[in-house]
């Protein structure tokens, strides 16, 4: 408790910066694009089309409504690589400024992923614009799915403070990532329904695979429009905020250490 | 005001290359795969009192920057301890938080907020520090396509523009123009009369001389002296004649 105090303390003070940087990732990722922003929502949007037709023969028989179901999981799970991807980076990429003047190191790593999380609730768009052509039904526990996209950003804000600290004495750690992401990808049913798996393998997904426990509720919500196990919801939160608290214990340990290595 | 006890910085070394396996395991055992140590400053000591202006001189790789990065607060002592009362504003590095995508008006919040202020802060001191840095006409461009005594200017505005209790400048001044360097000048004058610590650091020894009251003279991380300006700033002078006889 005393760590989350002392390192969120100077939040308050430098709040503006992490609005100024998130505003400045958001100007410059689409600046001298025609379509601009709307890109935020066509990209998921292309990728999902062509998904969907690779995959939907292969698994329409156990599917229905395919679009929803693959992009359900997949702007999930695109969130997820993405954010803590960026965040990895935040620390190298503001060495220059890290050496010459003092700001909390954190600072850079949250701003990523809050302007991921931009991102996101954009491509969000996505997702309804495709329930409402595919006339998929719209049930109250929709409006539940805010829930779920609060878990997951304190979930990869804790897992991107860890590798942003990581990366920094262990440059080898981005290129490991990309192959855990990779694997990650093919273990969380993302377009491929989770019952074709053999049956301790799912079990295996269900019980350590963190993201699968967003996934499944964001479903849950969304897709199936139901309410959610108490396990997967209860299960959810404390995977985010235990990652958050190991994220924020490694890097507060190892920060003072930061200017020595970049 | 500031503190400086018995201070030691450590800095890190280590070469990227390690060209065969024999190497890496010498290095592995010696602990130096990724550090080897280098000693930037030792055992400093300095005492700055409220008001006083002091001038860091010495030759180039001597440590006077790391010392000012350690006043600053953007390295951690290694051995000893840094206390400083009061707000700082470090002018390490003009415009070290412009992103040169950015345009003029969006880098001056962007540099702003990186110094602590609040938005609301910046808004009200806009028209201020455009006015300061007389880059009316360039607000909307990217700062890419900025000179280096452009940018240099739009950081001094930026970063003096609030009375800080502390100014600490590296000296970074020397890319400005003769006009701006002297509006500079007039600034830190202005602050130093009105109470502000300076630190300042210059291979400009008259400029030393004439804004500073004190000074220190670092040689290979350790203090060689320490006093009144003229009298240390005479002796590096002289040392520095002796070199080339």
């Amino acid at each position: 408790m005393d760590a989350l105090k002392s390192t969120f303390g100077t939040l308050y003070k430098y709040k503006d910066l992490v609005v100024q940087l998130v505003s400045r990732d958001l100007k410059l990722k689409y600046r001298r694009s025609f379509l601009g922003y709307v890109w935020s929502v066509l990209n998921p949007l292309l990728i999902m089309i062509v998904m969907t037709v690779v995959f939907s023969t292969m698994f329409s028989r156990n599917i229905h409504n395919f679009p929803v179901y693959l992009l359900t999981g997949r702007t999930l799970f695109e969130f997820m690589t993405t954010s803590t991807n960026a965040a990895m980076r935040s620390i190298i990429a503001n060495a220059s400024l890290i050496k010459k003047t003092y700001v909390p190191k954190y600072i850079f790593t949250l701003a990523k992923v809050t302007s991921c999380l931009v991102d996101f609730v954009l491509s969000l768009g996505a997702l309804l614009i495709v329930m409402i052509v595919t006339r998929a039904e719209f049930t109250p526990y929709f409006f539940l799915f805010p829930l779920v996209v609060i878990q997951i950003y304190i979930f990869c804000l804790g897992l991107g403070l860890f590798l942003a600290q990581a990366n920094v004495f262990f440059r080898d750690m981005q290129y490991i990532y990309k192959a855990v992401t990779t694997a990650w990808m093919y273990l969380s049913a993302i377009f491929y329904p989770i019952t074709s798996l053999p049956e301790n393998l799912q079990h295996f997904i269900k019980t350590y695979n963190p993201l699968y426990y967003y996934i499944q509720q964001f479903r849950d919500f969304i897709y199936e429009g139901q309410m959610t196990e108490p396990r997967v919801f209860i299960m959810g939160w404390v995977i985010a905020f235990v990652t958050l608290g190991i994220g924020i214990l490694t890097f507060r340990r190892s920060q003072d250490r930061f200017i020595l290595y970049i | 005001m500031i503190e400086v006890n018995d201070l030691t910085i450590r800095f890190n070394l280590a070469s990227e290359k390690v060209d065969n396996l024999k190497e890496y395991f010498i290095k592995l055992v010696k602990k130096e795969l990724m550090f080897q140590e280098f000693l930037a400053l030792q055992h400093i000591n300095l005492k700055i009192k409220k008001g006083e202006a002091w001038g860091l001189i010495g030759t180039n790789g001597s440590g006077k920057s790391t010392l000012l990065k350690a006043i600053s607060g953007i390295m951690k002592p290694y051995k000893g301890e840094v206390i400083v009362r009061g707000e700082i504003a470090p002018l390490i590095e003009l415009g070290a938080g412009f992103d040169m995508n950015l345009t003029a008006r969006e880098n001056i919040y962007l540099n702003g907020t990186v110094l602590g202020h609040s938005k609301k802060f910046m808004d009200e001191h806009f028209d201020e520090i455009v006015e300061f840095a007389d880059l009316h006409e360039f607000l909307d461009s990217p700062i890419k396509n900025f000179s280096s005594g452009m940018k240099a200017r739009l950081g001094f505005s930026v970063a003096t523009m609030v009375n800080p209790d502390i100014l600490v400048v590296d000296e970074i001044l020397a890319v400005g123009d003769a006009r701006f360097r002297k509006k500079c000048n007039i600034r830190m004058e202005e602050m130093l009369s009105g109470g502000t610590t300076l630190l300042y650091v210059s291979h400009n020894i008259d400029s030393v001389k004439k804004l500073c009251d004190h000074a220190i003279w670092i040689n290979r991380g350790k203090t060689m002296m320490s006093g009144e300006v003229n009298a240390v700033c005479d002796a590096y002078m002289e040392s520095l004649e002796q070199d080339k006889k």
